[in-house]
């Protein structure tokens, strides 16, 4: 199916709207959305894994190591891993534009 | 051939859901429920019909489980009124825009507060823009075979829109009526297999129900409308093909002794028949006098409604809700909008009745054709006006 955009009819569009294909959100870099970013402290990181279990966008990964960090592509910043994180190790820093 | 039998009509729905074999059923138990699905329940339990009965806890989530089921390829059937109709708003929208087949019988009932249970259309009414098919069976026999077309039509390719069949609660949900019943071999010849055109699976999946930003929403509709406008043709393919088949012939718009009527009347629905006895009465006196039935209220029969009236040069409207801070009655407005194009229509003038059970009677039929012929004669009539009620 052709990309839907501004030149796309109504003639043009598949039955109820359905894509062919499956994990179309990863085509929408929802991180563009964010203000300000998770940074983890692996001093006072526990390697508990809390923040990726509450992250609403499923951005935050393990590194292999326990420690965590956001993919910054989806991550939109909401802070809830910051607010969730028990030792406080992840700060909100003011994205620069 | 057909058994004539009396028979509940809510149980005859579920027969008419049982010959239909449909796949899933998913429905809320309690009040405001009808025994359609409680009678579908003992069906599947029976082992006469091999379905999952998904019994649930509320309206919303049925009609969720229905668009879950109906998107994995189900046959999917629920059936709701009132509050229950109310709860499933949202999901309704979603089910006609992912044009999802199901098929859903209203036992038509008044809206809360104050509580009451009983007959109007303000359920319907309420619902009138959720892109569904919808009809308004006048009796028991209707109620079962418009369920069984309703299938046909939902399911057919060139549609894929799920159908509401209402029927009014009590006045034909809880009455024992004469049915001719159709068997499920009979059914089976008019309603063939449903062939979901995509359906999830997990072995090939796909993307349902995806963000429709503001650069593709407002095509999203216009399809919707196109489809829904142009699933006429279908409906009326399948009333005639059942005519064909098992001898009842329906359609979209049903007149009955309008034949050079300078006055009709207008209904949806049950009352339809009480309107019918007096409109013998009134023919019997010499009156000019007729009856225009809507069965088919989306996709709106445009055509059909003009021509019956074309003759007509007062028409009386009978609605059974009240649009409150509105122009009056609902299906009035709907006859108004339509006519307002036409250079020879009729004067309209509305009436509503039978609110939350009241009762509607062949004198109150009386009484609508009598105000409507003092306009025929030059007087004139407020905006709408409520038929019995005390002031």
């Amino acid at each position: 199916m052709a990309k839907l955009g501004t030149d796309t009819k109504w003639q043009d569009l598949t039955l109820g709207l359905f894509l062919p294909d499956a994990g179309n959100a990863r085509l929408n870099l929802t991180g563009s959305w964010r203000s300000i970013r998770p940074v983890w402290s692996h001093e006072r990181c526990i390697r508990c894994g809390i923040c990726d279990m509450f992250c609403p966008d499923a951005a935050i990964s393990e590194d292999g190591a326990g420690y965590y960090s956001a993919n910054l592509d989806y991550c939109k910043g909401c802070g809830i891993c910051a607010r969730e994180c028990i030792t406080g190790a992840i700060e909100m820093v003011q994205e620069e534009s | 051939m057909a058994r004539r039998v009396g028979m509940e009509v809510s149980i005859g729905i579920s027969e008419a859901v049982s010959a239909c074999d449909v796949d899933v059923i998913s429905a809320y138990p309690i009040t405001p429920q009808t025994h359609v699905v409680e009678h579908l329940s003992e069906i599947v339990a029976q082992g006469r019909l091999d379905a999952e009965y998904i019994s649930i806890e509320s309206e919303h989530s049925a009609m969720s489980a229905c668009v879950g089921a109906a998107a994995a390829g189900a046959r999917t059937f629920t059936a709701t009124c009132s509050q229950g109709l109310a709860l499933m708003h949202e999901i309704l929208f979603i089910a006609s825009a992912l044009r999802l087949p199901i098929v859903m019988a209203v036992a038509n009932r008044a809206l809360s507060a104050p509580l009451n249970i009983w007959n109007d259309h303000s359920d319907a009414m309420s619902d009138r823009d959720c892109g569904w098919i919808q009809v308004f069976a006048e009796n028991g026999q209707e109620a079962f075979d418009l369920t069984v077309m309703a299938f046909r039509i939902g399911e057919d390719p060139r549609v894929l829109l799920p159908v509401i069949v209402n029927f009014d609660g009590f006045i034909l949900s809880h009455v024992v009526e004469p049915m001719e019943l159709l068997s499920r071999e009979e059914v089976a010849k008019y309603v063939p297999p449903y062939v979901p055109q995509i359906r999830l699976d997990p072995r090939a999946p796909v993307t349902m129900g995806p963000v429709g930003i503001p650069e593709i929403y407002t095509e999203t509709r216009l399809a919707h409308d196109h489809v829904l406008r142009e699933s006429k043709a279908t409906v009326e393919e399948a009333f005639a093909k059942f005519a064909e088949m098992f001898g009842r012939q329906y359609r979209s718009v049903e007149t009955y002794r309008a034949e050079d009527a300078d006055v009709l009347l207008l209904t949806m629905g049950g009352i339809s028949e009480t309107a019918m006895s007096a409109m013998d009465r009134l023919r019997e006196q010499g009156k000019s006098v007729g009856l225009v039935r809507l069965r088919l209220w989306r996709p709106f029969p445009f055509g059909e409604l003009a021509a019956a009236l074309e003759h007509c040069k007062v028409l009386a409207v009978v609605d059974r809700a009240l649009s409150t801070g509105g122009p009056g009655g609902p299906v009035a407005s709907e006859v108004k909008a339509a006519l307002y194009h036409q250079a020879n229509r009729p004067t309209v003038v509305e009436f509503i009745a039978g609110l939350g059970g009241r009762d509607v009677r062949v004198e109150d039929f009386f009484t609508i054709y009598e105000k409507a012929a003092k306009v025929l004669a030059g007087g004139t009539l407020p905006p709408f006006e409520i038929i019995g009620v005390r002031s």
